[in-house]
């Protein structure tokens, strides 16, 4: 098929159309990409009702009632941001994920993997940070693990949590409950956690006062158990991979389209302008301290209200609604009037320059 | 062609002979190179800037003006189009292509 | 955002929606050759919204999605080599190759970093002066100031570990073959506003007399896309052909003078092959002679290499315009974003991706559960 086919040293890829045989980066970023692997590499192994319901968290018996379990593993760097640092992002990360499930966080465990060579003052701030925000949530770290390895396997450090929480019957929202007629609700402005990151990395500098917005949702949740109960049908946190992804992978599991509005997605304007420099489209970018919640439209006020009652959810706003039509498309109406699609990116958002 | 952003001239500073500046865009600031710019542009100015480098100096008043001219002659231009809009799909076989 | 944000001012956008409508008295067809122009297009589904009276046929003004294929294979040669740090702007890293793309090669312990300036590139050799630092030079008329001042300051400052892989583009002589082929359906252009906000328009007068087509400079945001438009179907309609400016604000006829200086000294026109269309005389940029030490090429020892194309990769025919991104027979089925088989299936620009993550639901094959 090629010509003077270029031979590149040890590499061997037969014909251009065959996916490379190892894991890439991509395959991190939460879209297309993350979801193959799971599919053709995690799922075949390990396959069982539980995981296989693939929550933020997963549910298992424990006796008369049930428990939710969710683990995460941050590689994030810097090590530090604006906002915050690997410690508490990794337990603000892992609350979440619990809280999610409608559970309410009781435990959490602590993994570190360390690199040869971490300052201790960088350890003593993100350990800190760490402890600082599972009290805050009032959620003890009941048990950890450190391992060191040598200078150039751990990006200064990887850090795993995994955290345990209490579930009722009357609070169940789930990734395979939205329902057509449901509103999508997210609780705050997105993106700033993407961009604070981004605006970190070697080659795309730039100065701005944007902040990671991590933070717990528990209390944010907690409101709407209160405010709205059993009818809310789906709650998860749009981490990586954006709004855009966490509205992809609910509609496919709920087998429903969603609509949203371009003028409703509240973004902040130093958000805004960093995607605009770089080419980005917020959508895509993280953020570690907003909620996405679906409710039946007449419960929407309800939810609003419980929302903003809570600092964290001043912001929050209605941005679209659940439909019949379409099912596993997300269709978004532009600010003038025109429609596309929000489809799953296939790896990481990329800057560009055209 | 390609991504080119307004920001406005926040300060300017030689780096070893080269003319440099910040930029703010938005609330988020950057240096720019503004080189190409030189004795054309002081702070306070908007350009353009497509990837670190200043390539025009917007032209406020030019934008200004076609920017009124435009949103006058739409006013009356959206009536119009929001009545064809609402004739078409009330009509049979409109509303949304499939 | 100032100087952005009015331009996407949804009832001027509106109203000039319905001004083209109402005085286009027939379906017009224009191209515009500018990837970012493309990608408004799409995101906005301006094109259902201008149904019957304007139909776009997106030009090749994807930089990413024309760069050859030799070029390609070189950056990944040299990206792979372990003296090398090679750096690029994003949208290259995701482009198909002979055998793979950048992001495999750094997956495979290649050293690949993206970079938003070329003099971040720059900066990267001065903070590793052990390292050889290559950078991927790519792009139309806007981006030559910005590489051409990197290799200046790069020989001025005697950065000697710095480098670039050059694959630059110009966009008349791409204007000039697409008018030139006997298919052309192409009846007026938009103008790439970056582009002739460093060149001025002074090129494209010629063109727009030889080939009796309007040809209107247009910025990107919607506004600015559908005010190009309505001043080309103005010229349609009148039976006229000149070069307008719709994007004042930034352009001048005569554009960046010491911009246009200073790509001119370091850089000179070379035949370039344009992929997908092939070789294209003068219509490409090249290091001068006085700057061969900063040629990758040159510094690597890069053979000149000789690379077909996969034969289904219809990019060639999407690129001319000659057929819309869901007529390809491998749309949506052998080729996505996440298997591409070509350019503008990967770059966010390319009108196959475009129409892929946007537009997906109007093609009827492409359409899941």
């Amino acid at each position: 098929m090629t010509g003077t086919a270029v031979g590149i040293g040890a590499l061997a890829c037969p014909a251009p159309l065959t996916p490379a045989g190892w894991v890439q980066l991509g395959h991190g970023s939460g879209g297309k990409m993350s979801a193959a692997l799971l599919a053709e590499h995690f799922l075949p192994y390990l396959a069982n009702p539980a995981l296989l319901a693939l929550g933020d968290a997963a549910v298992v018996p424990a006796g008369a009632t049930e428990l939710a379990i969710s683990t995460d593993t941050f590689v994030v760097s810097p090590l530090e941001f604006p906002g915050g640092n690997i410690g508490s992002l990794a337990v603000h990360g892992t609350l979440n994920d619990v809280a999610m499930m409608g559970a309410r966080p009781r435990y959490l465990s602590a993994g570190f993997v360390l690199e040869e060579g971490l300052p201790f003052d960088v350890l003593d701030r993100v350990v800190g940070a760490l402890a600082a925000s599972a009290r805050a949530a009032g959620v003890p770290v009941v048990t950890g693990d450190t391992k060191v390895v040598e200078r150039g396997k751990a990006d200064g450090m990887f850090i795993n949590t995994t955290g345990i929480g209490a579930l009722d019957f009357d609070f169940r929202p789930a990734p395979t409950r939205a329902a057509p007629g449901d509103a999508i609700i997210v609780s705050g402005p997105l993106g700033r956690h993407g961009m604070a990151i981004m605006a970190a990395r070697e080659g795309l500098e730039f100065e701005s006062r944007i902040e990671s917005d991590s933070a717990a949702l528990v209390s944010l949740v907690e409101g709407l158990r209160a405010g709205v109960g059993l009818e809310v049908h789906v709650l998860r946190d749009p981490t990586r991979g954006g709004l855009a992804s966490t509205l992809n992978e609910i509609a496919a599991a709920s087998r429903v389209g969603m609509e949203i509005e371009a003028a409703a997605v509240p973004v902040p304007g130093d958000v805004a302008a960093a995607c605009e420099m770089l080419g980005l489209d917020p959508l895509y970018v993280a953020s570690e301290g907003v909620l996405v919640a679906m409710v039946p439209q007449p419960w929407a006020a309800a939810a609003l209200a419980a929302l903003r009652a809570d600092p964290l959810g001043r912001a929050a706003t209605c941005v679209g609604r659940v439909v019949a039509a379409h099912p596993g498309l997300v269709v978004l109406r532009t600010e003038i009037g025109g429609t596309r699609i929000v489809d799953m990116l296939p790896g990481d958002q990329l800057p560009r320059i055209c | 062609m390609c991504l080119g952003i307004p920001g406005r001239i926040v300060e300017t500073h030689a780096d070893a002979g080269l003319l440099m500046g910040t930029v703010d865009f938005g609330g988020v600031r950057r240096e720019v190179c503004l080189a190409y710019l030189d004795g054309q542009v002081e702070p306070g100015d908007y350009a353009i800037v497509h990837v670190g480098f200043a390539i025009s100096k917007v032209d406020e008043a030019e934008a200004r003006r076609t920017f009124e001219a435009l949103r006058e002659l739409s006013q009356l231009d959206e009536l119009d189009w929001m009545r064809e809009v609402a004739e078409r799909s009330l009509s049979p076989g409109g509303g949304e292509s499939p | 955002m100032k100087y952005l944000s009015e331009y996407r001012d949804p009832s001027v956008a509106r109203g000039l929606i319905a001004r083209i409508r109402r005085e286009a008295t027939r379906p017009w067809v224009m191209m515009e050759v500018c990837g970012g122009q493309t990608h408004t297009i799409v995101k906005q589904g301006l094109l259902e919204l201008l149904d019957g009276a304007v139909e776009m046929i997106h030009g090749p003004g994807c930089p990413v999605c024309v760069t050859p294929l030799e070029q390609i294979d070189k950056a990944l040669r040299l990206a792979a080599d372990p003296r090398v740090i090679f750096t690029s702007f994003g949208d290259m890293l995701r482009v198909p190759g002979s055998e793979c793309d950048l992001l495999q090669i750094r997956a495979r312990g290649g050293e690949v970093r993206v970079v938003y300036s070329p003099l971040d590139a720059l900066q990267i050799a001065r903070r590793h002066p052990d390292r050889q630092v290559v950078f991927f030079a790519v792009g139309f008329e806007t981006t030559a100031p910005a590489n051409a001042m990197a290799v200046w300051r790069a020989r001025e400052l005697g950065i000697g570990n710095f480098s670039v892989l050059v694959s630059h583009v110009t966009v008349p002589p791409a204007m000039t073959a697409i008018l030139e082929s006997p298919d052309n359906r192409v009846q007026a252009f938009l103008a790439a506003g970056h582009v002739c906000t460093v060149m001025g328009w002074t090129e494209y007068e010629p063109i727009a007399e030889r080939y009796r087509v309007p040809i209107v400079v247009t910025g990107f945001e919607p506004v600015d896309i559908l005010e190009g438009m309505l001043m080309a179907v103005r010229q349609l309609e009148g039976g006229r052909h000149a070069v307008e400016n719709q994007y004042a604000r930034s352009v001048r006829r005569e554009g960046t003078v010491p911009a246009r200086d200073l790509v001119a000294r370091v850089f000179r026109l070379v035949d370039r092959k344009w992929r997908g269309i092939g070789e294209i005389p003068l219509s490409g940029l090249g290091l001068r002679e006085e700057f061969a030490d900063f040629d990758a090429e040159y510094r690597f020892g890069l053979a000149a290499l000789e690379v077909e194309e996969p034969a289904e990769c219809r990019a060639g025919d999407v690129l001319r315009g000659r057929l819309k991104p869901h007529e390809c027979p491998a749309f949506g089925l052998r080729c996505t974003p996440e298997r591409p088989l070509g350019a503008p299936m990967v770059s966010s620009e390319g009108a196959c991706a475009a129409y892929y993550t946007c537009g997906r639901f109007r093609h009827p094959a492409g359409v899941e559960g």
